[in-house]
């Protein structure tokens, strides 16, 4: 991961930009409702992974997902998409 | 056939990135890099995908990727092929990633050029059926009825047909996808790939902001628009038609859901009448009727190439 | 083997690039710069320039492909004339701003409407302000040291800039010269292979011009900028080491001709400047104190070298192929104001000649001579801009 230029002197000749987790900011913060999962209901079966448009879904070793929350924008996709329900649209709280 | 969990876990599109959530698009470029992988260069013009790479000095993109100028995707990847091959790097696999806009409209020229040159490298265009960067403006891949900001009362005429425009040009390879059926659409860039010549994949891509829906629900309009009918999956290989499940049973009218259904979950469509939705039928049905007598068709290539 | 050929300045700028060993040419033809394609084209077909050459749909892609190719790594060349290189406005925009050293041959031709296809600067001179390197050719082996020399220039990390090598439609692009082509030993000592600030690498990822903020924007045209006054310093060098290995230089960035006692100095572009030598011969014998400084290169504009001249002279006309509409000639407007901050100078006077390819010969610039040299006895210029040859 390449350094952010701080002088002139440092910046590339043309604006070339190093692939960064969070380019804009931690975008959680865009969310109104959190997805939670419930484990015990979770089947594994990937598919709340493969859809998330912001790869903010993990697939641990036992391909269960885990949700990154500074980065999940809360858009409800994998709680729609997912077979066995497990997975719910609740309210963040302030 | 690979499955969901053969797929690789590493990713491409890093999180944090600028898309509005639920982004239809961004499924698809997740999925793009999850069919090649890294050893790509990705050209993208003026679309969506420019901003979702976030500010300068970041990106979300951790694939080498040349911005360009709005109508030119094709011009540059003509220019990166050229180049490799000098180089003697031609295993680098180029891709060029355009929006509807940049593909239909003002990128038409480019992409012809290109294709009809054989430039070696698959043309993905992400169809949100509008001018999504610059607010939802309409474009010619915009469909019949649908209200954009320049069409407020509705669209009064047809979206572009621009798969079969370009198989006209008789390149090896058309096909169309959704990221909603993510493994048909990762096999397909997977089939693109192993392709010497111009390859074209067009992808719908839902677009909550754009067409008004709420964001949870992308996917499944994409699944809506393939089961009404209303976006066929489909090949052209070499000039020969092949449906791709689910669409390849839906040639039976009947099994086509009725495209209210997916009319009734969209903003955009809340202008449409009955009138309309009778006529965008038709349409339909007409299309089908086209893409049965093209799928069933014993002298393969012959309907496309050279006859249209 | 140096040898010389006789040959249009067209087919020149083919050889030039032949022998820059430039990688991928993306072209498009436009009259009059069509036989610059058509013989690189013979040359790859034949298997004498190993080069990729690809039959563009359009001018605008032409300077896109060239861009990507360069981004991927390799030296690249195009040419154009008039429509053809407004069609690629925005990406000469895109090209200096990508900083890459992409050389471009103009065949000069007036722009329309209505059409015309004879020469003026009004196609190059209206792009001046993209960022591009202009130099401009006063005969066909000038084009192609010129060519050389822009390559090293370009590919200069001080540089990184693209440039055009402009040459006048028909007067010189289809007139058949003389042209030394020197060895190509000599020129590969004198250019090695390419250099770019950047290249697209799959083992180190980034990616080129996404969104720049206000945050950022401004330094990066700063470092344009520096780069263009970089480029000012160089070409002077440049000029001269190649002077020195293969016997053609011209002056750095302004050929000056006779100006060492001239109190009237006659400013041109192009051609015109071997015109201008030629009238300031017939003039000095009848004991005219003038001279000649042909603007070699236009941008960078050659402040210092205009101060000079200003120092030591009583008036200077410049002599425009080009208008600005709503204002003045180009090369008067600069020149005006390289001296503007100066407590003392000379007359200026600006005359617009040549426009749609209408002749400039030696006796129309002795017309412009003795006139200036009139207002300068005066001490007035009794017509800030002055049409010559204008039908009444």
């Amino acid at each position: 991961m390449k350094s952010v230029p701080k002088t002139r002197k440092e910046m590339p000749p043309t604006a070339l930009s190093y692939p960064t987790v969070g380019s804009m900011g931690k975008t959680g913060s865009w969310r109104t409702f959190r997805p939670e999962i419930d484990y015990s209901k979770c089947t594994r079966c990937t598919i709340c992974w493969v859809y998330c448009p912001d790869a903010a879904i993990t697939r641990q070793e036992d391909d269960s997902p885990k949700i990154d929350y500074d980065y999940c924008k809360g858009c409800g996709i994998c709680a729609n998409e997912c077979p066995v329900k497990a997975i719910t649209m609740r309210r963040e709280e302030e | 056939m690979v499955t969901i969990k053969e797929l690789p876990k590493e990713e491409y599109l890093l999180k944090g990135h600028a898309a509005c959530a639920g982004c239809g698009s961004s499924i698809a470029l997740r999925l793009l890099f999850k069919a090649l992988g890294n050893k790509i260069i990705l050209i993208v013009p003026a679309c969506c995908t420019t901003v979702i790479q976030g500010p300068y000095p970041y990106t979300s993109s951790a694939v080498p990727l040349l911005n360009i100028l709005f109508e030119s995707t094709a011009a540059a990847a003509s220019g990166i092929v050229a180049a490799l091959r000098q180089r003697k790097m031609e295993d680098i696999t180029v891709v060029g990633w355009a929006g509807d806009g940049g593909t239909v409209d003002i990128g038409v020229q480019a992409l012809s050029g290109a294709a009809e040159r054989e430039t070696n490298f698959i043309y993905i265009c992400y169809d949100n059926e509008a001018y999504g960067n610059t607010g939802m403006q309409r474009s010619g891949a915009t469909p019949y009825g649908a209200w954009t900001t320049t069409t407020p009362s509705g669209k009064k005429e047809r979206k572009k047909d621009m798969p079969l425009i370009m198989a006209a040009h008789r390149i090896p390879y058309v096909a169309t996808a959704c990221p909603s059926y993510p493994i048909d659409l990762i096999n397909k860039i997977r089939k693109a790939k192993e392709i010497k010549g111009t390859k074209y994949i067009h992808i719908l891509a839902p677009c909550p902001t754009g067409w008004r829906y709420d964001n949870s629900k992308t996917v499944e309009l994409g699944r809506l628009a393939v089961q009404t009918g209303l976006w066929a999956l489909y090949e052209i290989e070499y000039g020969k038609f092949k449906l791709n499940p689910p669409s390849d049973r839906l040639i039976d009218k009947a099994k086509r859901k009725p495209i209210r259904e997916y009319f009734a979950l969209q903003g955009r469509f809340r202008s449409l009448t009955d009138e309309d939705i009778e006529r965008i039928q038709r349409w339909v049905d007409e299309d089908w009727e086209q893409y049965s007598k093209l799928a069933s068709d014993c002298v393969s290539g012959a309907l496309l190439h050279g006859k249209i | 083997m140096a040898q010389t050929i006789i040959d249009t300045a067209n087919h020149i700028a083919g050889y030039a690039a032949k022998a820059a060993r430039v990688k991928v040419v993306a072209a498009y033809p436009i009259t009059p710069q069509t036989t610059i394609v058509e013989k690189i084209a013979e040359f790859v077909d034949k298997g004498e320039m190993e080069s990729e050459y690809i039959r563009v749909e359009s001018e605008h892609s032409a300077m896109v492909a060239c861009i990507a190719a360069a981004a991927t790594g390799v030296r690249t060349f195009t040419a154009t004339s008039a429509h053809g290189l407004a069609l690629m406005h925005e990406a000469l925009h895109w090209a200096s701003g990508s900083r890459l050293p992409i050389v471009m041959a103009v065949v000069n031709r007036a722009m329309g409407a209505p059409w015309s296809i004879w020469p003026d600067f009004s196609d190059s001179l209206s792009q001046r302000d993209t960022g591009w390197i202009q130099f401009y050719c006063a005969d066909n082996q000038e084009v192609f040291d010129t060519i050389i020399q822009a390559y090293k220039l370009c590919e200069d990390e001080r540089v990184f800039l693209p440039a055009m090598i402009c040459l006048e439609g028909f007067i010189l692009s289809h007139t058949y010269m003389p042209v030394k082509i020197p060895d190509q030993k000599g020129i590969d000592e004198f250019l090695p292979s390419y250099k770019a600030g950047w290249v697209l690498d799959v083992n180190s990822p980034f990616s080129h011009a996404n969104l720049v903020s206000p945050e950022w924007y401004m330094e990066f045209r700063y470092m344009i900028q520096e780069a263009m006054e970089n480029a000012k310093r160089l070409i002077p060098q440049i000029d001269k080491e190649y002077g020195k290995r293969f016997g053609f230089e011209y002056g750095g960035l302004v050929e000056k001709y006779k100006c060492e006692d001239a109190d009237l100095i006659l400013l041109t572009m192009g051609t015109m400047g071997s015109d201008a030598k030629i009238a300031v011969n017939n003039l000095r014998k009848n004991g005219v104190k003038v001279g000649s400084a042909r603007v070699r290169v236009y941008r960078p504009f050659p402040v210092e070298e205009i101060r000079k001249l200003a120092a030591q002279a009583k008036m200077l006309t410049t002599i425009d192929r080009h208008i600005s509409f709503g204002m003045e000639g180009f090369l008067a407007t600069d020149v005006k104001a390289s001296i503007a901050c100066e407590k003392e100078h000379p007359l200026v006077a600006g005359f617009i000649a040549g426009l749609g390819g209408r002749d400039v010969s030696a006796g129309t610039i002795e017309k412009i001579a003795k006139k200036s040299l009139k207002w300068m006895q005066i001490g007035r210029v009794e017509k800030e801009t002055e049409w010559v040859d204008l039908r009444e």
